[in-house]
């Protein structure tokens, strides 16, 4: 147990240093505070908007009216906070630095993961005022308000994942952004009714089931809905992995271009 | 310690390092060692494969054949161990603009795990002259400041091998005495390798000097060896008096001319001779004992410069 511990720590040696001076470098410039505060206008307008979530209409002691529309503002703002993490290192060559210090590659690159995901996760938590709202209008099920901020947090993870990807990629911020926002967007569509239909049409009802899996749209839904399903939670567990896997091998190739 | 008495004074071992990219050759099978105490300057012409030798030896980048040691340890398998050993400055002294001196350096004494962060960033601030700015963001510092703080950071755990590629680069003549006197103090315990354009500075630090052209190897010697086989290493010029007569200059021309020693005699200038030596040897006793009688302005033994040498060994090069 303890060679497997000191062989994780060989592996993803640097993680702790790198994670703590990426989640402070969002907080010494401006880009972080005008995420949060894009995020938290455009979650509450549409919480709150009559043409969308309808929240102050309803007048329901659940947060439904904020969870829906979670992915859709993140399929644009995750790959923002994405898009710089590895195009702006290879643009300025600190990459070259960072990689040739006691770092392993996948160590920075996780590092670097967690500091963007708890970035996310402390814009989450200034949505307060919505969970805080709802206990004042009734008595809310508090099992699922967990799940669906879980919810967001791991859909949250796999567009990081995706966007970091595309960040490790190029060099170019806004074509690692372009890129991370499209790949990104298949995800999300990929459960929609008429996408599903439209590959059974093209490619027939076996390719529909599979694109049907690999929505990330249903896999939330269900865990917003306060279902805690083990294949829901490994679908968000899997595809994070995987792209962050996918994109320590692109880095692996891309870091000295 | 079987390990550290193997490897006590090699420090770096560079073994059949090669990297292509397609046809071109950045590095074509390099070999050499570096002991503690040398400062080994790669010399070369743009694109010569200075910068990938430097980058394969600090295992950024990874060889397409070869292997390079670095204390013993194996950059390819060994990555950690050897980088731990490795202060590095990268070309142009990339950072983090938004940090300020003193978090930059803080961040390097944490992933380099030092046990006393504080000294050590003092002592890394105090070596390269960085005390005036280090609250300051390092994107508002001169080129000059910002090539210090990669210094410092490169110092910052006082490695055994320090590698620097163009370290005096965009510091003006008095920062860069400041860093020649550095790299002398630090000298003695480490192996340093440096890349350089500037030939005079190879001269003034280095204790070694490798010319690299093509991603080959050219030339592996002391600055003073090199410069003894410069092309005017040790010519002899004359400045004859500007009365003498034509004819006496042409007597004189002759006459050095003869000798078994000379290869040739030029005349740059009017009254001026310059008398090429055979092997580059030293003959201004024999030169004195000819021109005794001859009225001159005065009489010079040349030492030759390492960039005659540099021009010659890499003519048809880009630079």
């Amino acid at each position: 147990m303890s060679a497997l511990t000191d062989r994780m720590g060989q592996r993803f040696a640097g993680t702790r240093a790198v994670f703590r001076r990426e989640f402070r470098s969002y907080f010494a410039s401006p880009m972080g505070y005008i995420f949060i505060v894009i995020f938290l206008v455009a979650s509450g307008f549409l919480t709150l908007s009559r043409d969308f979530g309808r929240f102050l209409e309803l007048r329901q002691a659940d947060l439904d009216p904020f969870f829906t529309y979670i992915p859709w503002l993140f399929v644009i703002l995750v790959p923002a906070v994405a898009m710089r993490l590895w195009a702006e290192e290879r643009k300025t060559g600190s990459v070259e630095l960072l990689l040739t210090l006691p770092v392993t590659l996948e160590g920075a690159y996780l590092g670097k993961f967690l500091a963007g995901w708890c970035f996310l996760g402390f814009s989450l938590v200034l949505t307060w005022p919505v969970v805080f709202q709802v206990a004042r209008l009734g008595d809310p099920d508090w099992g699922v308000i967990f799940s669906g901020y879980l919810a967001c947090l791991l859909v949250a993870a796999a567009f990081l994942a995706v966007g970091m990807l595309f960040s490790a990629l190029t060099r170019n911020q806004v074509v690692a952004f372009i890129l991370g926002v499209s790949a990104s967007v298949v995800f999300l569509i990929l459960g929609l009714p008429q996408s599903l239909e439209a590959i059974g049409r093209l490619a027939g009802g076996y390719f529909e089931e599979v694109a049907a899996s690999l929505s990330l749209v249903d896999h939330f839904e269900t865990l917003t809905r306060g279902l805690l399903e083990l294949k829901s939670l490994l679908f968000f567990i899997l595809f994070t992995v995987s792209w962050l896997a996918g994109g320590m091998l692109t880095l692996r190739e891309t870091k000295a271009d | 310690m079987e390990r550290a008495k193997e490897t006590r004074d090699v420090l770096v071992e560079v073994c059949d390092l090669a990297k292509y990219y397609g046809p071109i050759r950045a590095v074509d099978g390099i070999s050499f060692e570096v002991r503690r105490g040398d400062v080994l300057g790669f010399l070369g012409p743009n694109g010569a494969g200075k910068t990938t030798a430097m980058k394969m030896i600090t295992g950024f980048l990874e060889p397409d054949r070869g292997a390079v040691r670095v204390a013993g340890f194996d950059v390819a398998s060994q990555g950690l161990e050897s980088r731990r050993r490795i202060g590095y400055l990268p070309e142009n002294a990339p950072a983090y603009g938004e940090m300020t001196v003193g978090g930059f350096l803080e961040f390097i004494a944490e992933v380099r795990s030092l046990p006393d962060s504080e000294r050590s960033v003092r002592s890394a601030v105090e070596k390269t002259g960085l005390e005036d700015v280090v609250h300051q963001t390092i994107e508002t510092l001169s080129k000059g400041y910002k090539r210090r703080v990669g210094l410092a950071q490169a110092l910052i755990h006082d490695p055994e091998v320090l590698i620097l590629d163009e370290p005096t680069d965009g510091l003006d003549p008095n920062q860069k005495a400041v860093v020649h006197e550095l790299i002398a103090r630090l000298a003695a315990d480490k192996a340093i390798i440096l890349s350089t354009h500037i030939l005079d500075e190879v001269e003034a630090i280095c204790t070694r000097t490798m010319i690299i052209s093509e991603g080959q190897i050219l030339e592996d010697s002391t600055p003073a060896e090199l410069m003894r086989r410069a092309p005017r290493h040790n010519v002899i010029r004359l400045r004859l008096a500007a009365h003498l007569a034509l004819d006496s200059v042409a007597g004189l021309r002759q006459r050095l001319s003869e000798q078994p020693w000379c290869v040739g005699v030029d005349a740059p200038a009017e009254a001026v001779l310059e008398i090429r030596p055979r092997d580059g040897g030293n003959y201004l006793q024999q030169t004195l004992d000819l021109v005794r009688g001859t009225e001159l302005d005065g009489i010079e033994l040349l030492e030759g410069r390492l960039n005659d040498l540099f021009r010659e060994l890499t003519k048809g090069v880009a630079a």
